[in-house]
């Protein structure tokens, strides 16, 4: 890795860190940084201990793990289709993942909002990462043009599929019951709110095992970007390594969904302005894992206190509404950017 | 960039032929309207239906056909009118096969401003709804087509990208907004679905003048779009006002959308549907193109609605989520013909 990488992703990582020590001491019981670094050493009181490390830190570490695995995911499907705009959010990964995810809240409810443990724990994730890789291979199968997977027509093909996905989950909205239903949109805005350890175990694991698969694919990707003809003289197995790289990505994207939602642009903004500032012919893994961690757990704190702090109202908003408020704006930003272009 | 199906498509078939076509689809839709009366959870015959409508006498069968069934019958070909010729007027005026406005935001601009009004307290019944979808969907259809023209001008990826980022942004403010009041949600997740159960004839008489205005200017409209589709320099040599013609053709779009979204929610992929059987059919010219796809979106939303009360059994599917299975499919066949631009 060049310097200039390097030191991003350091800084990166830095700042997500100390946002998500500030994002542990906020909040209706207010805590000094000092008392939750204690904590997190291993001290404190007992008190203290149960806020820091029962209700907030699994939020938090949801947090900085979906935002890692929707970066990564991004990252490789941009660089994949040579197209910035070939993220899971645009080519109906997290529609699919969310289509599954919301028939277990709403067919598996109790009616109370709640659902049982084992269906919560085990059944979500399992049918995301089904929705999500049946949505990509819909997607996969249908762009197939003279045999290669046509960039251009990998996002038009996504957004059909996605809505398809929608039209789906808002009719399982409507089968359920209103409190499943309520616990189902809330999920479907991309929320952090009440996460337990639970919900970040299946992303952690994803995480840890794809993060360092996909990056034994360094070099080919680079090669990748080269076009296909070049990656091949070069010695890649171009359509083996296209095929594993895709399926770490709806992987990575479909169980960070299960685990907050399907968070809004993040796999869309953070390869992209990692590759901008790091100056790279495609995005870079790492800088773009930590620039994601960093946007969710940011977006995180201002959804949670920004009412707050602004004196709007008590309420607090799924972190879903910031990373769309901030994400739309550069999509159509790079929209206009890609027509220049032409 | 391709000499698309519809191209090769707009050499007109004789007028005899077209007259006889459009005949054709009027007696479908009669069928289709005699069938939704008769079909259901309870059969009704020819006898039962000609007594319920002639000759009320309160029985059961009466009160289901006069009641329930004639009413949202009546609604499926209003707003199905509606939605088909706005889809095809927006194909039209963007030289966009994809445009439709559940893909273009347009839909979701409405449903944004329509749970706005519902919070802030400003609409209560469906008249003063149909008001802020107007707005919303006229803000939404402009601010999409603006955005998407930056650069060298709107191309399908652009417009249909354009209108996913606006629909994805607006769609986490929705949901929002939503999510802070349980009792609009639950109002909200009924309307969101798109659907014409239980719509009496008052909502189609409250958006009823909305719809009037907006199909006179689309007949209006479709002469000078027949011009336009020369290209702007030459309609503007044939002594047409661009600018006039394109904010009529915006007029019309804006108020036949919110007066399909008022009533029934944001229903997808209908405009998509009508426009391109009534391109197969007709061929170009927009003098036929509009009337037809009027008449193959009433036909179509009223099975759509029927479809959903026939396979839904105890229960029902709504007309939106069955179009959304439909339509997508055929989303995806056009993009693979490449029938992208017009």
């Amino acid at each position: 890795m060049r310097s200039r990488t390097v030191v991003l992703s350091v800084v990166f990582a830095a700042l997500a860190i100390v946002i998500a020590l500030v994002s542990l001491s906020v909040g209706t019981t207010k805590l000094p940084i000092a008392d939750v670094v204690e904590v997190l050493l291993g001290g404190g009181r007992r008190g203290t201990r149960l806020v820091v490390l029962e209700l907030r830190l699994p939020r938090v570490a949801t947090g900085l793990l979906v935002g890692i695995a929707f970066a990564v995911s991004g990252a490789l499907l941009q660089t994949l289709s040579r197209n910035p705009l070939a993220s899971p959010d645009i080519v109906g990964v997290n529609s699919g993942a969310s289509a599954g995810a919301v028939a277990v809240i709403v067919l598996a409810g109790t009616g109370g909002g709640n659902i049982s443990g084992f269906a919560a724990k085990v059944g979500i994730p399992l049918a995301a990462l089904i929705g999500g890789l049946v949505a990509t291979l819909v997607v996969g199968a249908l762009s197939i043009r003279r045999g290669i997977v046509d960039a251009g027509r990998v996002v038009l093909i996504g957004v059909g599929v996605a809505a398809a996905a929608n039209s789906l989950v808002a009719w399982l909205l409507v089968v359920g019951d209103v409190n499943d239903a309520g616990r189902a949109a809330a999920w479907l805005a991309g929320s952090l709110n009440s996460r337990e350890w639970s919900d970040a175990l299946p992303v952690f694991g994803a995480v840890v095992c794809l993060l360092p698969v996909a990056m034994m694919f360094n070099r080919d990707l680079s090669a990748l970007v080269l076009g296909d003809d070049v990656a091949s003289s070069l010695g890649v197995r171009v359509a083996r390594i296209r095929l594993a790289l895709l399926v770490i990505a709806t992987v990575l994207a479909a169980l960070a969904t299960a685990g907050a939602g399907p968070i809004a642009f993040v796999a869309l903004v953070a390869p992209q302005v990692a590759q901008r500032l790091t100056r790279m012919e495609r995005p870079p893994l790492v800088t773009a894992a930590t620039l994601g961690a960093l946007f969710v757990v940011l977006a995180d704190l201002l959804a949670r206190n920004g009412l707050q702090w602004t004196q709007v109202g008590p309420y607090e908003l799924p972190v879903g509404v910031v990373t769309a408020a901030c994400g739309a704006p550069y999509l159509l930003h790079l929209i206009g950017r890609q027509q220049k272009g032409r | 960039m391709s000499t698309s199906a519809t191209n090769v498509r707009s050499v007109s078939p004789p007028s005899v032929r077209r007259t006889a076509a459009l005949l054709a689809l009027v007696v479908v839709l009669l069928l289709a309207f005699a069938a939704s009366l008769a079909l259901g959870s309870r059969w009704l015959g020819p006898g039962a239906l000609w007594h319920a409508l002639a000759a009320n006498t309160g029985s059961d069968a009466d009160v289901i056909v006069r009641n329930l069934r004639f009413p949202r019958t009546v609604v499926a070909v209003l707003i199905g009118l509606c939605l088909g010729i706005a889809g095809t007027l927006m194909q039209g005026h963007t030289r966009n096969a994809l445009a439709e406005p559940g893909i273009f935001g347009v839909s979701s601009g409405a449903a944004f401003f329509v749970v706005l009004g519902l919070q802030l307290g400003l609409v209560e019944s469906v008249s003063s709804t149909v008001w802020v979808a107007l707005i919303g969907a006229l803000l939404a259809t402009f601010g999409v087509q603006q955005l998407a023209s930056r650069g060298s001008g709107a191309t399908p990826v652009g417009l249909a990208l354009t209108g996913a980022a606006v629909a994805a942004m607006l769609g986490a403010l929705t949901s929002a907004i939503v999510l802070l009041d349980a009792n609009t949600l639950d109002s909200y997740r009924f309307w969101a679905v798109g659907s014409v159960a239980g719509r009496g004839l008052d909502v189609a008489g409250q958006v009823l003048p909305f719809a009037v205005v907006g199909l006179l200017l689309a007949v209006v409209n479709a002469r000078d779009l027949d011009m336009l589709a020369l290209g702007d320099d030459v309609a503007a040599g044939l002594g047409l006002s661009i600018r006039r013609a394109r904010l009529v053709g915006l007029g019309a779009i804006g108020l036949l959308t919110a007066a399909g979204v008022a009533a029934c929610g944001p229903i997808g992929f209908l405009g998509l549907l009508a426009g391109h059987v009534a391109r197969r059919i007709f061929g170009a010219r927009n003098t036929w193109l509009i009337p037809a796809a009027g008449v193959i979106g009433a036909a179509a939303l009223v099975l759509a609605d029927l479809v959903g009360r026939l396979v839904g059994g105890a229960g029902e599917v709504q007309a939106g989520v069955v179009l959304g299975v439909v339509g997508a499919p055929l989303f995806v066949l056009v993009v693979r013909r490449r029938a992208v631009a017009l």
